[in-house]
């Protein structure tokens, strides 16, 4: 068994933290795992994806478009962008935020107005959620990434609740555990 | 004990328990978290050098003088260190010393792609190419028992992926080294060309053993043995996706990449009824292995540019079967969507001082760092950029050309430290006239805020000397030095005003701390009154990604979660609608 996994949004969104925390309930679970980031040119802005794998035996920490289990997306439009990834069946989870590109901002491109659309015909397992605002009414907007994470760990096989739960619990501070846990338990409607 | 490490923390972990007693570098992408990692273990001094040629002799030195010593840097890093490493080939060491390498294939993050066995070669040193986090710690340990074996460096040579990919690495205890008492010994250590004629001599009789041993090497060089109808020659990450790629063939996979083991070679393919050498980069080992007589498949079926990524390695796999190969193509739904190109942060100190030059008829050579995206519209403010230091010096040619308008030469902080002050040197002696300007944020941006000679503190976390910048240059006989805060845009239009037009050699330094590393600096977010604003766009040709047009025909927003209050828009707004 081999699970794939690409994480995708804008720089400074969080998903590197989402991919700790799958990469930790991974190990946790008895897995081998690996994971790699790429920050492109690290500046704020830019398109930043990760990959997590993990399953019985893994060489590499890439795979290939098509063969994702699980795409997640803390953008809208970024999910678009890597949809090819994904492979038949697969699960996509997407924040239903909005990050204008300076591209848009000066003119020269325009963000598409029917982009729940676009999702709903490219995705046929999609999990759409307000993350932001959701996250908001928990209690910290900035836990929106963890409401993804959520989300797209209904879409991954071999890691049971308990231990999601126990991989959050390592990997965020002390005092934002039990609002984490929340917002991940919102994510995966449990 | 296990942990999930990156290949840059596996490199400083492997270090550590090798019992590295100093290390040296300069930052680059993507080796940079390497030394970050190492100077938080004890026992171990680390330094940012001012370049990589300085961290490469510095860790010479350590090693000639007894303790085991690593210096890092990125591909590039290596061009400007690569002169010393020559001849430390012909003197050799004493305690180990490994050479870390990062390169880039695929370009993420550097000018040129570069692979570094080129430089291997041409040194006669050996390299090291681990394949996942795992190796990255288990090679770096052997680099040093190799570099002792044959008392010489040894080339330790990363790239992206593997630098940037975790894996659960099996971890030990250091292994400390007691100094090894330097004894004078010039026909070693001073290869004036008399003893530099043996020198040159026990090189190559090294590189033969080195050989003959790198073939018998099989934890460093493995085999997954499979079938016998296709045998794949690869090293590196590589290799790791060839294995998974091809469940049906045996795959030699180097980590003892050059000298080339030879006798391995012929023994493996000599196993196999066909061999495919499947490399990124250039076709080094491909090449080597056509030399030993041995028919191969290589470049005509592998890509020679790029990174060879899980779905490369799948395309080479159907040409080499001769099937057709159709990967997934992004859906018809994203074919529109707008691109996100990396940008200049909101309330970057450089975008203010683009944004002045934009006022100006000027030819802007530029430099390595954050403000090489200054190139990028709206500010497009960079006319020319080759490498680290070049931007005074390339506007001095440039001037000396008889270029009519005027030429600006733009360096960061770290990069004037770096290879800046001897063009500024040169542009006095020579009697140029560009106009030199530092872009001084107070630290090395791009790469994560490292600290440099002009932050004050080293990276062992000591208070230091801060160079003077300004001191610097006068001392090199510039006569006028300027310092302005470039988001004072009156005070900086004049300064360049006075300065472009001045017809002597002048040096600005525009100063204003990196936004990201000096969060007090960040205030309450600003915001447009829409009945004031008449959509006129001005704040727009900042560029700056606060600034949000969802519609183009809509008024501009500030993004308050982005907005770090730099006042430049309300600063160009000529209605005063921002504030």
């Amino acid at each position: 068994m081999i699970q794939n996994i690409l994480l995708c949004g804008v720089g400074g969104q969080g998903i590197l933290l989402a991919a700790k925390v799958i990469a930790a309930a991974a190990v946790k679970s008895g897995f081998e795992v690996t994971t790699n980031e790429i920050h492109g040119m690290a500046q704020r802005g830019g398109s930043v994806t990760a990959f997590v794998r993990y399953g019985d035996t893994v060489f590499s920490p890439l795979f290939r478009a098509g063969d994702a289990d699980v795409i997640a997306s803390m953008e809208a439009i970024e999910a678009l962008r890597y949809a090819h990834w994904l492979r038949p069946g697969g699960l996509a989870a997407v924040s239903r935020q909005r990050l204008i590109p300076v591209t848009v901002s000066s003119g020269k491109a325009k963000y598409p107005a029917d982009a729940d659309e676009r999702l709903a015909k490219v995705f046929p397992r999609l999990e759409y959620i307000d993350c932001h605002v959701e996250a908001k009414k928990l209690g910290d907007a900035r836990m929106a990434n963890i409401i993804l994470l959520g989300a797209l760990s209904r879409g991954l096989d071999g890691i049971p609740s308990p231990v999601w739960e126990e991989a959050i619990r390592a990997c965020v501070k002390p005092q934002f555990v039990e609002g984490n846990l929340a917002a991940f338990r919102f994510g995966r409607k449990e | 004990m296990k942990q999930h490490l990156t290949g840059n923390e596996a490199f400083a972990r492997g270090a550590w328990e090798a019992g590295v007693a100093a290390a040296f570098g300069y930052p680059g992408t993507p080796s940079t978290e390497i030394l970050e990692n190492l100077v938080k273990y004890p026992d171990v001094y680390c330094e940012w050098s001012p370049n990589e040629k300085v961290a490469l002799e510095s860790a010479a030195g350590a090693a000639i003088g007894g303790i085991r010593s690593l210096v890092t840097m990125k591909c590039v890093g290596l061009n400007v260190a690569s002169d010393p490493m020559m001849t430390l080939s012909y003197t050799g060491i004493v305690a180990g010393m490994v050479i870390l390498v990062a390169d880039d294939p695929g370009q993420h993050s550097s000018q040129t792609e570069q692979d570094t066995r080129h430089y291997a070669r041409l040194a006669k040193l050996p390299v090291l190419e681990p394949g996942s986090a795992i190796e990255c710690r288990s090679f770096m340990i052997k680099a040093f028992e190799i570099s002792e074996r044959y008392r010489c460096p040894v080339i330790v040579r990363s790239t992206t992926c593997v630098s940037h990919s975790r894996f659960s690495v099996e971890t030990a205890e250091r292994q400390p080294r007691e100094r090894i008492p330097f004894v004078k010994n010039p026909s070693q250590f001073v290869p004036l060309p008399l003893w530099g004629r043996t020198l040159r001599r026990k090189v190559e009789e090294r590189m033969c053993r080195q050989a003959v041993d790198s073939s018998a090497d099989t934890e460093l060089n493995t085999i997954f043995r499979r079938g016998a109808d296709l045998g794949i020659v690869s090293s590196g990450m590589v290799a790791l996706e060839c294995a998974e790629e091809f469940p049906e063939a045996s795959v030699l996979k180097l980590g003892w990449a050059w000298p080339f083991p030879d006798e391995l070679l012929r023994t493996f393919a000599a196993s196999c009824k066909r061999i495919a050498v499947i490399e990124e980069g250039d076709p080094i080992l491909e090449e080597h292995i056509r030399s030993l007589g041995i028919a191969c498949h290589g470049k005509d079926v592998t890509p020679r540019c790029g990174e060879l990524t899980p779905e490369v390695v799948a395309s080479i796999h159907a040409a080499l079967d001769g099937r057709p190969f159709q990967p997934p193509k992004p859906v018809d739904e994203a074919a529109d969507l707008p691109s996100r190109p990396p940008m200049l942060c909101a309330g970057c100190p450089h975008r203010a001082l683009f944004y002045a030059l934009a006022q100006f008829d000027v030819i802007v050579t530029g430099d390595i760092g954050c403000y090489s995206l200054g190139v990028f519209p709206p500010l497009e403010r960079t006319d020319l950029l080759i490498c680290m230091g070049g931007g005074f010096t390339l506007a001095h040619g440039m001037q000396k050309a008889g270029e009519t308008r005027p030429v600006v030469g733009i360096v960061g902080d770290s990069t004037f430290f770096h290879s800046g002050i001897t063009g500024l040197l040169n542009l006095v002696y020579n009697k140029g006239n560009a106009t030199l300007i530092v872009s001084d944020n107070r630290t090395t941006a791009m790469t994560g805020h490292q600290d440099h000679p002009g932050t004050g503190r080293t990276l062992m976390g000591e208070a230091t000397l801060a160079a003077d910048i300004e001191a610097i240059a006068r001392a090199c006989g510039m006569k006028r030095v300027r310092t302005v805060n470039p988001f004072d845009l009156k005070a900086m239009h004049e300064v360049l005003k006075e300065e472009l037009t001045c017809g002597e050699p002048s040096l600005i330094i525009s100063r204003a701390p990196c936004i990201l590393k000096e969060k007090t600096a960040v205030k309450p977010a600003l915001a447009i009154n829409a009945e004031k604003c008449r959509n006129c766009k001005s704040c727009l040709k900042l560029g700056c990604p606060a600034l949000e047009t969802p519609d183009i025909k809509a008024k501009p927003i500030i993004n308050a979660q982005l907005c770090t209050g730099c006042g430049m828009c309300s600063a160009v707004c000529p209605f005063k609608a921002i504030s």
